[in-house]
């Protein structure tokens, strides 16, 4: 009878634990590095129709593609002052993560690229290191056109490697925090 | 039988008030498990030197005795050694019960290396301290490697899971000193949070046929046993130390063990690790090192008839994982896969940096036991184990040093197991075991839950028996039965639970609406019936042959009912799903063993048909902010796993032998008719040894490892729009790498310092032609080679 007292105890002990184990419901987790939207804002110097382009995904890793928004055409021959704000619009109000990059920009960087050479792109902003990080740009349009734009960014990209600098990303490395591409036609 | 002295005693009380030399000591020597007389057991009379026997019926008596305390000594062939003190007083009967049983007589007797088979009619495999002792600097699935048929999956080299024909993971069930190891076993990235240097024997039992450990082991069973205690007043230990080039690091091992003659005793075991980055043939594996830390102690008191164990183990590992395994989406996956080494290579270090995990593993265990004659032995248990996984991510802001992932598991368990054996023909055995799981995923990540929290509730009975039919015949049948419940809470986002349609199939579980994110409650019941049967039949001296079927059912894992989110290293959106049932095996092996003096094989073949068996498949792609991913979701389907594994040991003569070892398996999806993924290739391992007893016991062998290429494998590859480049690319994750041959040396000597110590020292190369190679099974062959040549010294002392 020892041995069942034994296992009784035992058995009790579990129990109490169990009974211990907390019941509340789990905190939600609002994701606090998401970057759930991308706005690239260009001014044109001297004036005329600013232009966005925005990507927007507030689902994350949902099954929900980003949303793409091109505001308007861009005009042929002209030169814009380019910026780039980068939204977290999971939680409310929804947080700015251009601090963040302007913080560890050493470890940042966007690169511009352009089809059917509709446009052409030049870093404003530098790291300490003077190698580029890109919120702030400029983009120089020629002739009349259509095609494509695309801005990553890369997070702890090999800056020095070849072309990197110049805003070439092939032998950049690093990993891919944004891709965004947008359809824009100059006029 | 005390009473029975006592008034035997009082009779002769009387009459014996001063020193009488003319009393008589006479009983009867029986097996404590039947009841039946053992003839010819000797019986010493330590104090007066003096010997008798016991005759046909098991009585003897010694005459012309003083009154007073007698110690005498019982012993008889293939019989536990009984030591006992009998105060004589008069004419004193007594009783003596030994045990007359091979296999318990292992668990009590002296020599710390002795050890057994746990089942007579399965496919197992046994291995002893010495194999392992050569893997202290290594892994549990590295050693388990030496088995024909026993694989591993990788996650570089310092993350190893054992596979066994095929099955990894949930389907294997790893024992450590009774416990079973509940260490969130789902991932592939979960290597076991085993210290191999615990580990006395390992016994690895190949399918589900042993029941008493589990019924969902559709792999097979990992038995670590610690070494035995011997009943003797000894204090011994060893210490391994062992220093090698690859990861210039070092791994330090130690353990003191005391033990009494009158059963009780206690132990301490500490083992420490650390390694820098290791390297590949031609660079370096940029953060892939590892600091290990553990400890173990255990006490208790151990009779043939009862007994108790109490036992504490620690185990801390911090694992450095590849820093060019960590992608941001496909676009960096197919540069990862096109270019020919690793794009992040730096100089040595033995800085552990994100990507890395921290496991922390702590068990508690108590048990007792207790044998009643004529009968068996019942023996109750109750473990504790506490696993806490962070994985920390590369990172940004004030996040850097923030875990992504910080799980906790605690599981209570209560076990009791009754064996019995009273019939030398005949034994039974029924157990039954109680479990409470709690997982808690801590919120503080700032990264939504991979895993959710749940509540996991277990229980099993089940009855096992063996009968010997004759000298020649072996038969066992066993069933089991499981009940499982999984109470969990877990946030879907509400796009994520549209898409997977839950909103019609489950709908009734939402307890809560966040607007994007919705908190649900799945409760989830599965009763699992398992059965298993073989028979061993010895044909003659040399040849004999297995035969056994197991029926098996495993519950899904809370990773393949719950995940949901993106996978880094595999640069792929994971999803689970909650509709899955559990899967169940059929499966049937046989075996055949020839055993001369010079010659020995075991041939071993298996089917395994796996119904709605769980695997993970590519299901689409998604579009998120960073670019494309793969989609692969998990699913079910009817598969087959079929092979055969092969040993084979011959000795030319005293000092030279060659063994061989090779495997091969096939496994085959029966619904899609195409491979299953990530099956081992065919292996062969061929050993060429030499050993001389004169120079100072010198043992070395030779080994050629063979790895054929997989070629069945399905194609999961898919092509993706790079906007980069504006060009469709064709992300090949699924060609195997290229067939492989490493060459392998090994040698040791052994030196004795004194009559109980003696010192073993062992020089170990592999890899020794530096081959650049990678390996179907680990996960990291996209990104870089595995390891090349190292030299690794080790030396043993035995004290």
């Amino acid at each position: 009878m020892k041995i069942f007292k034994k296992v009784s105890i035992l058995f009790l002990a579990t129990l109490v634990f169990t009974a211990c184990s907390n019941d509340d419901d789990p905190l939600p987790v609002n994701e606090e590095e998401v970057i759930t939207t991308l706005t690239a804002t260009l001014v044109p110097v001297g004036g005329g129709t600013a232009v966005t382009l925005q990507t927007r995904d507030l689902d994350g890793d949902g099954p929900n593609p980003p949303v793409i928004t091109v505001s308007g055409p861009l005009a042929a021959g002209t030169t814009y002052n380019g910026s780039l704000a980068l939204l977290n619009e999971t939680v409310t109000p929804a947080e700015s993560i251009n601090e963040e990059i302007a913080e560890e920009d050493e470890e940042h960087q966007f690169f511009f690229q352009a089809t059917n050479n509709i446009a052409t792109f030049d870093y404003v902003d530098f790291d300490g290191n003077d190698n580029p990080v890109g919120l702030e740009f400029t983009l120089t349009t020629t002739t009349t056109g259509a095609g494509s734009i695309t801005i990553i960014l890369r997070h702890e990209p090999n800056k020095t490697a070849t072309g990197v600098s110049d805003g070439d990303i092939t032998n950049a490395g690093g990993e891919t925090d944004i891709t965004a591409t947008f359809q824009v036609t100059v006029q | 039988m005390k009473y029975y002295v006592l008034i035997v005693a009082c009779c002769f009380i009387n009459i014996t008030h001063s020193q009488n030399c003319n009393s008589k000591f006479f009983g009867e020597v029986h097996d404590f498990h039947d009841g039946t007389p053992i003839i010819d057991a000797n019986i010493y009379i330590e104090t007066l030197d003096k010997y008798t026997t016991s005759d046909i019926n098991g009585k003897f008596s010694v005459e012309n005795l003083c009154d007073g305390k007698i110690t005498i000594t019982v012993s008889h062939l293939a019989c536990e050694t009984k030591r006992l003190d009998i105060q004589i007083s008069g004419d004193t009967f007594s009783v003596i019960n030994l045990e007359h049983h091979i296999e318990e007589l292992n668990e009590v007797q002296v020599d710390g290396t002795t050890t057994s088979k746990l089942t007579k009619t399965s496919q197992e495999t046994l291995l002893k301290t010495d194999a392992i002792e050569r893997f202290s600097a290594l892994s549990l699935g590295d050693a388990l490697k030496q088995i024909s048929g026993v694989s591993s999956i990788n996650t570089g080299n310092s993350i190893v899971k054992p596979v066994i024909n095929g099955l990894h993971s949930s389907r294997i069930i790893v024992m450590t000193n009774g416990v079973r190891l509940q260490d969130q076993e789902w991932g592939i990235e979960h290597a076991p949070n085993i210290d191999l240097n615990t580990a006395g024997s390992i016994n690895v039992i190949k399918g589900a046929n042993a029941l008493a450990y589990g019924g969902d082991a559709i792999g097979g069973v990992i038995v670590l046993k610690p070494s035995n205690i011997s009943l003797k007043d000894s204090l011994y230990g060893k210490t391994i130390i062992s220093g090698q080039t690859n990861g210039r690091g070092y791994s330090l091992n130690s353990s003191l063990t005391k033990t009494y003659q009158q059963g009780w005793y206690v132990g301490a075991q500490a083992s420490l690790k650390r390694f820098g980055d290791f390297e590949a043939p031609d660079y370096s594996l940029t953060n892939t090192g590892l600091n290990s830390k553990g400890f173990s102690i255990n006490g208790g008191f151990k009779t043939f008839e009862k007994g108790f164990n109490v036992y504490y183990s620690y185990l801390n590992n911090d694992i450095a994982i590849l820093r060019s395994s960590h992608i941001g989406n496909i676009e960096d996956l197919v540069n990862a896969i096109n270019s020919q080494q690793p794009l992040v290579v730096e100089d040595f270090s033995y800085d552990i940096n994100a990507p890395r995990q921290d496991v922390t593993h702590q068990i508690i265990k108590a048990d007792f036991y207790k044998r009643f004659k004529n009968f068996g032995r019942l023996e109750v248990q109750y473990d504790f184990q506490n696993n806490h996984r962070f994985e920390y991510d590369i990172r940004v802001g004030a996040d850097r040093d923030k875990p992504a992932i910080d799980l906790t598991l605690k599981t209570h368990t209560i076990r009791t197991n009754l064996k019995v054996d009273s019939k030398s023909n005949a034994t039974y055995e029924f157990g039954m075991n109680v479990g409470y799981q709690n997982n808690f995923a801590n919120p503080d990540t700032g990264v939504r839950r991979l895993i959710p929290d749940y509540d996991k509730y277990d229980f099993g009975v089940f009855a096992v028996s063996g009968f010997r039919l004759n000298d020649n015949t072996h038969l066992d049948f066993g069933l089991r039965y499981d009940f499982n419940r999984i109470d969990a809470k877990k946030f879907y986002i509400t796009s994520r639970w549209i898409e997977r349609g839950y909103d019609v199939d489950f709908g009734d579980i939402v307890i809560d609406d966040l607007g994007t994110q919705l908190l649900t409650n799945p409760v989830f019941d599965y009763h699992n019936v398992s059965a298993s049967t073989g028979i061993a039949f010895k044909l003659n001296e040399r040849n004999s042959i297995i035969f056994n079927y197991g029926l098996s059912n495993r519950a899904p894992n809370p990773s393949e009912l719950f995940s949901d989110g993106l996978h880094h290293s595999a640069a792929r959106i994971e999803l689970g799903d909650l509709r899955i049932k559990q899967e169940t095996s059929n499966r049937i092996s046989g075996t055949y063993l020839y055993e001369q003096e010079s010659f020995s094989l075991n041939l071993e073949a298996f089917y395994n048909h796996i119904s709605d068996y769980i695997f993970i498949e590519p299901t689409g792609t998604e579009q998120t902010i960073r670019g494309a991913f793969p989609v692969w979701g998990y699913n079910q389907t009817n598969a087959a796993l079929f092979g055969m594994d092969m040993m084979a040991n011959y000795k030319f003569n005293e000092q030279w032998s060659f063994n061989h070892k090779s495997s091969l398996i096939k496994g085959r999806d029966l619904s899609l008719e195409q491979a299953l993924i990530d099956m081992p290739s065919f292996k062969t391992v061929n050993i060429l040894g030499y050993s001389n007893e004169k120079w100072l016991r010198f043992n070395s062998e030779l080994q050629s490892e063979l790895v054929l290429r997989q070629n069945d494998f399905p194609n999961n590859n898919f092509e993706v729009f790079i906007p980069r480049t504006e060009e469709m690319v064709l992300v090949d994750v699924s060609s195997p790498p290229p067939a492989y041959h490493l060459l392998h040396f090994q040698s040791d000597i052994t030196l004795n310092l004194s009559a109980k110590t003696n010192l073993n020292i062992g020089l170990n190369i592999t890899n020794i032609l530096n081959t650049s190679y990678r390996e179907y099974l680990n996960r990291l062959r996209y990104f870089a080679d595995d390891l090349g040549r190292n030299f690794m010294i080790q030396l043993k002392l035995n004290y």
